[in-house]
């Protein structure tokens, strides 16, 4: 019918303008193939009740209610946020820890792309894969959070702008990442769908991207930290210090690099078929060049926090129970992690190094909900704990996150170089 | 060349970000704000403010007579911008009205993205509702704990004390101001207040502790308050120091524009540089 179509006009004008439906009608085609094409990918592979379908499914399900309910009634019916705590678990958890070990997107983008080692070019795709994700879905928590998003277009669009604002500047760099970090993965996408041409064009824009990826990723790790710099009164001496901007940079470098080394680790059993051999056997060296890595920024990290503690004097608060909580956080979860790290990779030694991976994203899990929720208000009785919603909720965006991971690696060239 | 300078110099996006909300503030401390000195020592705790406030603002209107609710300590809550507590101290019952203080610089308005939460250029903090976007940043940030949140709405508004703001453009007193039988509150510009509170320290120094809470606290406040026992027997914070509070985050915010031109080079410089080596390599 379209073939129809052009010849007739073909005959009664020039040349030119049947060429022009004859494009026209490529490009419909090539419309029609696509969304075939997505159709066709939308269709679930393999098993469908594996024990993580069985637990998820439910869970999200009913996440998902909850969800509407949380607009429907308010923040108070799902949340135990209270006049003290008005920032809980999806703050402090899915958007601060959540975006802190997203950060390991930036770190292997800066050490391929800018210092070209090569090695862990192998890695690039998936880690950008699990950044962009975690800044679409534990960034995007804080709509949820939000009491009235409908006004979130103020700050966007500009008729309300509060420059001064640390949550503004943070704001603006989450929804920038994202763009980049869209733009670093596009290629991927191109490959995809078969548009070579386009492939080219997006690959030649990376080093472009990466670079104001990571401006953009060292304001947004440290303002997070910054947020809580006017909670002076409220966080304990321990946690509170005008660097926490710059412990929140640091830390987020070990955070992101504990959790390629953590997700690695699963998705190389779970997509084995996806992984071709010489990666498989690449993947380990790169392990133990993450973990080195690692263990000389918490060393850093370790020790800028100690001269902050004896330059603040803070000796007299370790008698109490805030004190021992402080010590094991810093000991326990970073220096220990520290050593374990560094003996691993000198030793190569890939269980030790899994075993500090898992410590330190506990520490850091505990070193973000302490500054947001646990030792906020220490001064007074008021305490706050998460309410199961919170966290069925904060569930649910997980398991989606786990669910769109594993639909995009299981159908674009995501491990293949 | 001093730092404001050199974000004059380096302009863009970044550098207008940090500093045309640090210099609007500035400007602003040339005003004269007005405010409100409480003089707990007159303070009977008849509680004729918290009644004036409900009925002006279409909030929680107290039965004062039969509440008992002087026999608990009470915050300002989302239904109250205004309450009183009840103290035992050493000199016997003391009475103290609670609310926003007004900050000359707040946390609250630093701390909005959306600029909801506004100094006025008369002096009250105020919130906006079309502009709020529920973050609650505020709430986290302010040092008093004043901004209360309505949890239980799906269109949750932020409630605060916002000194009659309306009525002051009338140019009526604040409500609770009118309502006080015993002159425990008066309404004037800071200037005038801080030196009627002088002069009462200086007539009653055997009444009145030397200290004029909100002098200086958190960078001084519009709301100022006289007391004849120390500020931390009748539930004041005396440890927030004089800081004003937006300045915890000046540094950062001064860092912004550094980081935001200064790394794309410097990553520039590194890419090129690694470029070169790769291919004296080959
Ligand atoms: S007391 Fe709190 S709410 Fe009132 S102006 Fe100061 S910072 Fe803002
Ligand atoms: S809750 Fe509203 S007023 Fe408060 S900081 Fe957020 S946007 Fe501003």
């Amino acid at each position: 019918m379209a073939g129809k179509n052009v010849l007739e006009i073909g005959t009664a004008t020039p040349f030119k303008k049947g060429y022009k439906m004859d494009k026209k009608t490529i490009f419909f085609g090539e419309v029609k193939r696509f969304f075939k094409f997505i159709l066709q990918e939308m269709k679930p592979r393999g098993k469908w009740l594996t024990p993580f379908n069985i637990i998820s499914l439910p869970i999200m399900f009913i996440g998902f209610i909850l969800l509407i309910l949380r607009f429907v009634k308010g923040l108070g019916y799902a949340t135990n946020l209270s006049q003290e705590f008005p920032w809980g678990f999806w703050i402090g958890f899915d958007v601060i820890t959540g975006v802190a070990f997203a950060g390991g997107a930036y770190v292997i983008t800066f050490v391929v792309y800018v210092m070209k080692v090569e090695k862990y070019h192998p890695i690039v795709k998936v880690t950008v894969l699990n950044g962009l994700l975690a800044y679409m879905f534990y960034a995007g928590a804080l709509v949820l959070d939000l009491g009235k998003p409908w006004n979130i277009f103020n700050p966007i669009i500009g008729n309300s702008f509060g420059y001064n604002s640390v949550l503004f500047l943070v704001a603006w760099h989450f929804l920038l990442y994202m763009a980049t970090e869209f733009l670093e993965f596009s290629p991927t996408i191109a490959q995809w769908l078969g548009w070579e041409k386009l492939q080219k064009i997006l690959k030649s824009l990376t080093v472009g991207a990466v670079i104001f990826g990571i401006t953009l990723s060292i304001l947004h790790q440290s303002g997070l930290g910054a947020l809580f710099l006017m909670a002076k009164s409220k966080i304990h001496p321990l946690w509170y210090s005008e660097f926490i901007p710059v412990f929140f940079f640091v830390s987020s470098i070990f955070a992101g690099l504990s959790m390629v080394i953590f997700e690695g680790t699963i998705s190389h059993r779970v997509f084995k078929d996806k992984i071709d051999s010489k990666h498989h056997a690449a993947f380990d060296e790169i392990i133990f060049g993450l973990a080195k890595g690692a263990a000389i920024t918490m060393f850093v990290y370790y020790f800028f926090k100690a001269l902050v503690f004896i330059h603040g004097g803070q000796w007299s608060y370790l008698t109490d129970s805030w004190g021992i909580w402080y010590l094991f956080e810093v000991i326990g979860l970073v220096l220990i992690p520290c050593f374990m790290f560094a003996y691993g990779a000198k030793n190569r030694n890939l269980g030790i190094i899994r075993t500090a991976a898992i410590l330190t994203m506990i520490g850091i899990i505990l070193n973000r909900l302490n500054i947001s929720i646990i030792t906020f208000n220490w001064n007074i009785p008021a305490v706050y704990y998460p309410s199961w919603i919170e966290i069925v909720i904060t569930l649910m965006i997980i398991f989606t996150e786990i669910w769109v991971f594993r639909w995009v690696v299981s159908r674009m060239p995501v491990f293949e170089d | 060349m001093d730092r404001r300078n050199f974000l004059k110099v380096t302009g863009g996006i970044a550098a207008s970000l940090a500093a045309t909300g640090l210099q609007a503030k500035e400007k602003q401390n040339d005003e004269e704000f007005v405010g409100v000195l409480t003089d707990t020592t007159r303070c009977i705790g008849c509680r004729a403010c918290e009644k004036a406030c409900g009925e002006a603002h279409d909030l929680l209107v107290p039965d004062v007579e039969n509440d008992n609710a002087l026999d608990n300590l009470r915050t300002p809550s989302e239904k109250q911008w205004t309450v009183v507590n009840r103290y035992e101290t050493d000199v016997g019952e003391v009475f103290v009205k609670q609310q926003c203080m007004h900050c000359w610089q707040p946390a609250c308005t630093a701390a909005c993205l959306t600029n909801a939460m506004l100094k006025t250029k008369e002096g009250p903090v105020i919130w906006r509702e079309g502009k709020c976007i529920g973050c609650r940043y505020c709430m986290a940030s302010c040092p008093f704990n004043i901004p209360k949140y309505e949890y239980g709405s799906w269109n949750p508004k932020v409630q605060k004390c916002n000194m009659c703001y309306d009525r002051l453009q009338q140019g009526k007193k604040p409500a609770c101001v009118e309502a006080c039988p015993t002159g425990a509150l008066m309404f004037g510009s800071k200037r005038e207040l801080m030196e009627i509170a002088r002069v009462r320290i200086y007539n009653h120094p055997e009444k009145y502790v030397h200290k004029i809470y909100g002098e200086h606290e958190v960078g001084g406040t519009g709301w100022l308050y006289l007391s004849g026992v120390p500020f931390e027997q009748i539930g004041f914070r005396t440890d927030l120091g004089t800081t004003p509070y937006p300045e915890y985050t000046k540094e950062f915010l001064y860092a912004v524009p550094l980081i935001f031109f200064g790394a794309p080079a410097l990553l520039t410089g590194l890419h090129f540089l690694t470029k070169k080596d790769e291919s004296s390599e080959e």
